[in-house]
């Protein structure tokens, strides 16, 4: 056997590959915000065309809804006191199987691989993954709160204009934390079961405040000030805390 | 973030591409690769051959900086992973294919590629669709990657490796499911692109397709390197 190096026996080919090689902007330095917004189009693409989280978290939240109402008289006095328990609890299960989707999606075929021999920024993705599971999330809110509302008999009594701050507050915790724990658990055997796990303690402030806050707006009981406080100093911790990790969980193996 | 852009082809030929020292790899307590070392020139197209389970994908992923090594250190183009630049120097200068093709298969392979090329900080449609013809496809070709055969999925992940003009290419089994014709076209590509200066790795099992297009065959046992013989060597043999 005779191995020795041809000469380019294909003009055309060459002259292609000389084509591709001869751009002049081929290395440039990753410019954050177009990561950021390519990565979040992509996965608001993916999600539009196959509408696999939309549909489960929708579906899951209607069952709650259900559910919850043939359990005791959902028009009673104490209706109102418990409908903020009831809401959050269905948004926080219904998206947590949105979580799981994001990622999933990500180990097919190994596709992060592509990203982490890529030059952009770990963080990027992780704010993409952030905002694309707060307009999901967001999205089924819209959607079920009317019902909610309908279902329970609701009526605020106190100043609702700080109801969609609690919901926009709420929402980032449940995400950002979700998001975080789902990329840990994605390399571990039973993630649908490590997911819910983790996240779910570690999210008990946030619920907590999101509950009592939109209970308090609700029934117009008294201030819902240090809730709203509570919540925004726990986005703003887990946020910076979950960017900070966030390269670290990329790369473990 | 640093990205290093080479003077000339000469000046980028005086840096070994990949400098391997003494390194390790264990996946609990099997070695995939055991206390490696060897340096590979730039400019030269390097066939990694061996049995299955050898270690040749596991070099090639740590090469890439995919795995963190047990110990050892990986060097590429003289930039060490783990360095103040967390290896970001390094990433920008290598094209990566895997076995699986790393393509969101809901995605046709234009979307694919403009994706892929954002992360570069590339936003130039028309060179994704020259990649995808470079590789053969039809960039117009609408359907997902997902219902392509197989072979035209590993074009188009050939394609988006390239995207970005990188100085290495790590290619781990590129032929597998194409047909001849097509594969014989990628070897000619890349025998291309070697000439052009370009340090390339293929991972394979179809030695032969690359017989006239290889500089060294590299053979690796049970997690190292049992040799190395350059097209000269064979020559001279034969």
């Amino acid at each position: 056997m005779t191995i020795s190096a041809t000469p380019s026996a294909k003009p055309d080919a060459t002259s292609r590959a000389v084509n591709l090689t001869s751009e002049p902007a081929l290395r440039p330095e990753s410019p954050a915000p177009s990561v950021l917004f390519a990565t979040l189009m992509k996965d608001l693409r993916l999600e539009w065309r196959s509408k696999d989280a939309i549909n489960s978290m929708l579906f899951f939240a209607l069952l709650v809804v259900v559910v919850f109402s043939f359990s005791f008289d959902p028009t009673g006095d104490d209706a109102r006191r418990i409908a903020g328990g009831l809401i959050w609890v269905a948004f926080l299960f219904a998206a947590v199987v949105a979580l799981g989707q994001t990622w999933a999606r990500e180990i097919r075929n190994q596709v992060l691989d592509a990203y982490r021999v890529s030059t952009a920024p770990a963080n990027d993705l992780f704010l993409a993954k952030a905002l694309g599971n707060f307009l999901f999330v967001s999205v089924l809110e819209v959607v079920m709160t009317p019902l909610f509302v309908v279902f329970y008999n609701l009526r605020v009594i106190g100043p609702a204009y700080l109801l969609p701050v609690i919901g926009l507050l709420g929402t980032w915790a449940l995400v950002v934390n979700g998001t975080f724990f789902a990329a840990i658990s994605l390399r571990t055997r039973s993630r649908e079961v490590m997911l819910p796990l983790i996240l779910f303690p570690i999210s008990i402030p946030a619920l907590l405040g999101m509950v009592e806050a939109t209970k308090i707006i609700l029934t117009g009981e008294s201030s819902a000030k240090f809730w709203i406080v509570l919540l925004a100093v726990y986005d703003l911790v887990f946020t910076t805390i979950c960017l900070t990790l966030f390269e670290t969980v990329l790369d473990a193996e | 973030m640093t990205s290093t852009v080479v003077a000339s082809p000469q000046a980028a030929r005086a840096v070994p591409a990949v400098v391997l020292t003494g390194l390790t790899k264990q996946f609990g307590r099997f070695a995939a690769l055991r206390n490696v070392s060897a340096e590979f020139a730039a400019g030269r197209l390097y066939v990694i051959l061996g049995e299955n389970g050898a270690g040749k994908s596991t070099m090639l992923r740590a090469i890439a900086g995919l795995l963190r090594p047990t110990s050892g250190r990986v060097s590429v183009f003289g930039l060490a992973y783990g360095g103040s630049d967390s290896g970001r120097g390094i990433l920008g200068q290598l094209g990566y294919m895997a076995h699986p093709s790393l393509l969101y298969d809901e995605m046709s392979a234009m979307e694919n590629l403009i994706y892929s090329a954002r992360l570069y900080g590339i936003d130039d449609e028309a060179r994704c669709a020259a990649a995808i013809t470079l590789v053969g496809l039809d960039p117009a070709l609408n359907r997902p990657v997902g219902q392509y055969s197989q072979g035209m999925r590993q074009r188009t992940s050939l394609a988006r490796a390239l995207l970005h003009d990188p100085r290495l290419l790590l290619l781990d089994e590129p032929f597998s499911n194409v047909d001849v014709t097509s594969a014989r076209g990628m070897v000619q590509l890349l025998s291309n692109m070697r000439d052009a200066g370009k340090t390339i790795f293929v991972v394979t099992h179809q030695a032969r397709l690359l017989a006239q297009a290889a500089d060294e065959f590299v053979w690796i046992h049970s997690g190292n390197i049992a040799s190395r013989v350059t097209t000269l060597d064979l020559e001279m043999v034969q």
